[in-house]
């Protein structure tokens, strides 16, 4: 007899107190997980707000630029979302493996190589036809990214080699041979300036999505983070990841295959960056080149981490990043600010964010919340 | 810095509770200066509580401790150190990149910001002189041998000037000649009047080998003692152990069946990756609970590693019903393989996944005979609910992190999750550790009713008790070696007391 059989023989008897307790408790995580990066990215907000005042610089005017640059007009929605597409990708490349426990912060490395392996195979398997050509791209640069992230986790695994150090400098080597690749064999003999790959066919190119002068890059991105959720919070698959995340030596006493779960979460988290090095190349520059190292993996970190490594969570705190860095031209221009700026202000984010993980379990909201109520 | 002097201390009706607990129960203890004194007792025996009372770790709850006759107030290790005490611990504290000459004079609280290492290792040449034994100064401690760091670690304390030394099982991790070297110069110091030792340790050898006097604690009483040349290998034994009655907490029914775990062969290198486990053959049958007694440290852990495949062999094979078993999930449903590990939070629980969550994961990719993809969470939190009431897991709500649960509370939920169904093969280790009275009866009643119900069940615990209780057949396990085997009937416990402490 198995568990689950035995108990669809009846209505289980719901314990009162059980049943009450499930809300109260419940209620205090969820709270948790909107509060704690809510106040984490207001605190680093402000802290930077007294950044700006040390230098002689409106906190007001700032942030009203931001807001106008990042979402004020329909003109400035779509420039958001456009640069959206890539971060959702990148985001998922350090959520997926988070929740096996694994910080890995080397995403970089899996979209510079997918954007090569996409360019590649637009240079030399030409005439496919649109629908084939973007597929083909897409499984050439899922496939490399897989490979490059999963070597992470295998490493990780039989090695013991920790995987935050290796794939970061797995994407310094990626980087290395994005531009061993773009200068050298795969170079177009007509691109002087920018080194880069054949320009791809126009069948090749991803258009708009239609109504929205968006890429469809986008709902490629959010697509993948519905998916990814499904695949952790619903499935079995993403139970045992969970469990490896949650306690490694639990998941082995339970006899899960804790090498395995590593090594493929992390293939498929490298495939999703995989992914968003070929949008870039087939939506947003038509070959791939030097642009493909655009600190999107860098920025997925901190999409990540504010999302909590919640897929859903992704797709919103992406386009709220998105639109800070589409402000950063604006905020040139106009503060005289250089446009590191942008960057000052995530790494501030980023810091309140990491320093309000350790407030955890620790804030008591809902009794508060009951107090007052 | 302190009296050049071996210094006698003496605890008068040292008691310390924490909560309900009574960890220390009036102990009374004097330790003449210049005498080698030994702390025996059991695990869970309250040495280790003493010893921390009386470095100033803890605070009793009651009674006094005196130094040379005068009473003294040790409100903190510094204290204790102020007054002459110092403790060698069974792990080293040494800093590893470090030379033994610079560790000894970082270990020094009057320590200059600046130091003069010349003015220093003059000092220190002229303090080794004084000694009667050598270590290499120059050396980072790294490169020295497990022997000579201990007797580094006993130098250091010669130099911070402490006189009166407790060693809390010193020898663990040293080979017989290096403790019997080491202890050798404890015995000489003593001897000379330079010093005063306390050491805790479970090997009567050493303690008829080196000690003058000795001490026996049980369930934190002070139960016995007396001059070492008086007293036998059986008397300390009895005194230990106490006169334990084979008390059966649960009737027991059911024959004994068919072998459905053995082991044959097994080889596997020790957490240290020094020494090796090795077990040549152990069988246990359907109906039967074979108890692994032993001292912690000698193995046991490694063996549960090797069950369940955490650990890897170089020899050998486990088998379950005569199939190979490597641990994996299928192989454990199949042939009914659940694992109870020692600290269930630490070792079989995922602590901030919820009560509900964790319930399930010996099930949530079944349905019915086979496997499921998608998760059926209604059903998961059907089942939290019906297992939480039938074991009587106390918990805010099935959402919690298990985290927040008691110890009691949390084995009661593991042991929800791995008895529910049938069980052929049950691998305990350490069930009841840290747990109170009642969650401790509750759960050794469980184990008996899997017992009871045809299961075949390893228990390893260092509770001697727990093994005399429930199990059937007693194995001693000796630094990783099954030194003894007895069944329950023909059980003499001094003669396991004995095998325990590493004296056939």
């Amino acid at each position: 007899m198995t568990l689950t059989s035995s108990l669809n023989a009846g209505p289980a008897p719901v314990a009162p107190a059980a049943g009450r307790g499930r809300s109260a408790g419940a209620l205090d995580r969820r709270i948790e997980a909107f509060a704690l990066p809510l106040g984490a990215l207001v605190a680093g907000l402000a802290v930077f707000a007294l950044f700006l005042m040390m230098v002689g610089k409106s906190p007001a005017e700032f942030y009203g630029l931001v807001f106008k640059a990042g979402f004020g007009t329909a003109f400035s929605w779509e420039n958001t979302l456009a640069r959206a597409s890539p971060l959702l990708l990148a985001a998922l490349c350090v959520a997926i493996p988070a929740r096996l426990g694994l910080v890995v912060i080397g995403g970089e490395g899996a979209i510079v190589l997918g954007g090569v392996a996409a360019g590649a195979f637009g240079m030399y398997l030409t005439g496919l036809g649109s629908s084939m050509g973007i597929l083909g791209m897409a499984v050439s640069a899922i496939c490399v990214g897989g490979v490059w992230i999963g070597l992470v986790g295998a490493l990780r695994y039989r090695r013991g080699v920790n995987e935050t150090i290796s794939s970061l400098l797995l994407a310094y080597i990626a980087i290395a041979l994005m531009n061993h690749f773009v200068e050298g064999p795969l170079r177009d003999p007509a691109s002087l300036n920018k080194p880069s790959t054949a320009p791809l066919e126009d069948a090749y190119r991803i258009g708009a999505m239609p109504g929205l002068d968006v890429h469809g890059g986008l709902a490629v991105g959010i697509l993948a983070c519905v998916f990814s959720w499904i695949l952790i919070e619903r499935t079995a698959w993403g139970f045992s990841a969970r469990i490896v995340g949650g306690n490694i030596r639990a998941a082995q006493i339970q006899g899960l295959p804790v090498g395995w779960l590593m090594t493929g979460f992390c293939a498929l988290a490298g495939g999703f960056a995989g992914l968003a090095g070929m949008l870039e190349v087939a939506a947003v520059h038509g070959s791939a080149n030097g642009s493909l190292a655009g600190g999107y993996g860098y920025t997925g970190i901190l999409i990540a981490f504010l999302a909590r490594h919640n897929m859903l969570a992704i797709i919103p705190v992406a386009v709220l990043l998105a639109g800070f860095e589409a402000s950063s031209g604006l905020i040139q221009r106009r503060m005289d600010l250089p446009d590191a700026t942008i960057l000052v202000l995530q790494g501030i984010v980023f810091i309140s964010i990491l320093i309000s993980e350790t407030f955890t379990g620790r804030l008591g909201l809902s009794t508060l919340w009951r107090k007052t109520s | 810095m302190s009296a050049p002097h071996a210094i006698g201390v003496e605890t008068l009706h040292m008691t310390k509770r924490f909560g309900d607990f009574t960890a220390l129960d009036e102990v009374s203890i004097r330790i003449a200066p210049g005498s080698f004194h030994a702390l025996l007792g059991e695990n869970g025996a309250g040495k280790s509580t003493l010893v921390k009372c009386m470095m100033g770790f803890y605070q009793p709850t009651a009674g006094q401790m005196l130094i040379d006759g005068r009473e003294a107030e040790i409100r903190n290790p510094r204290d204790a150190h102020a007054a002459g005490l110092g403790m060698v611990y069974q792990h080293f504290t040494l800093v590893p990149s470090l030379t033994a000459a610079e560790n000894l004079v970082i270990a020094r609280e009057d320590a200059p910001a600046v130091i003069d290492w010349k003015k220093e290792r003059e000092g220190l040449q002229a303090f080794v002189e004084t000694m009667p034994f050598r270590v290499a100064l120059d050396q980072p401690v790294n490169r020295l041998s497990a022997g000579e760091k201990q007797k580094l670690e006993l130098l250091k304390q010669l130099y911070l000037g402490r006189h009166f030394l407790i060693l809390d099982e010193p020898t663990s991790v040293l080979t017989p000649s290096e403790a019997d070297e080491l202890l050798g110069m404890v015995r000489g110091l003593t001897s000379a009047g330079a010093l005063t030792c306390l050491m805790i340790t479970h090997k009567f050898r050493e303690v008829t080998a080196f000690a003058d006097a000795v001490s026996v604690l049980r369930r934190g009483a002070h139960v016995g003692g007396g001059r070492v040349g008086e007293l036998t290998h059986d008397d300390m034994a009895a005194m230990m152990i106490g006169d334990k009655t084979l008390t059966r907490s649960a009737a027991r029914a059911g024959e004994k069946g068919d072998v459905v775990l053995s082991l044959e062969g097994i080889s596997a290198a020790d957490r240290s990756g020094l020494k090796t486990i090795d077990v040549d053959s152990l069988h246990v049958a359907a109906g039967e609970v074979v108890g692994i007694a032993g001292v912690s440290g000698n193995g046991q852990m490694e063996l549960m590693e090797v069950l369940t495949g955490q650990r890897p062999v170089s020899r050998g094979s486990v088998s379950v019903k005569s199939v190979t078993f490597r641990g994996t999930r299928r192989q454990a449903r199949e042939l009914k393989v659940r694992f109870l590990p020692e600290e269930p939070l630490q070792n079989a629980c995922a602590g901030r996944m919820s009560v509900a969550e964790n319930l399930s994961f010996r099930s949530y990719d079944l349905n019915g005979k086979g496997t499921r993809f998608w998760l059926d969470r209604a059903a998961m939190g059907r089942l939290a609910v019906r297992l939480v009431d039938a074991f009587k897991v106390k918990t805010a709500s099935i959402e919690s992190p298990i985290a927040s649960l008691s110890g009691g509370n949390v084995q009661r939920a593991v042991l929800a999750r791995e008895l529910s169904d049938e069980v052929d093969l049950l691998i305990i280790a350490n069930p009841c550790f840290g747990l109170d009275f009642s969650a401790v009866a509750e759960i050794r009643a469980r184990i008996m009713a899997a017992r009871n119900a045809g299961a075949a069940v390893l228990l390893i615990s260092e509770d001697l008790d727990e093994i005399l209780e429930l199990s059937d057949r007693v194995l001693v396990m000796s630094e990783g070696r099954i030194a003894y085997e007895t069944s329950i009937e023909t059980l003499d416990v001094g003669e396991l007391g004995r095998h325990m402490a590493g004296h056939a």
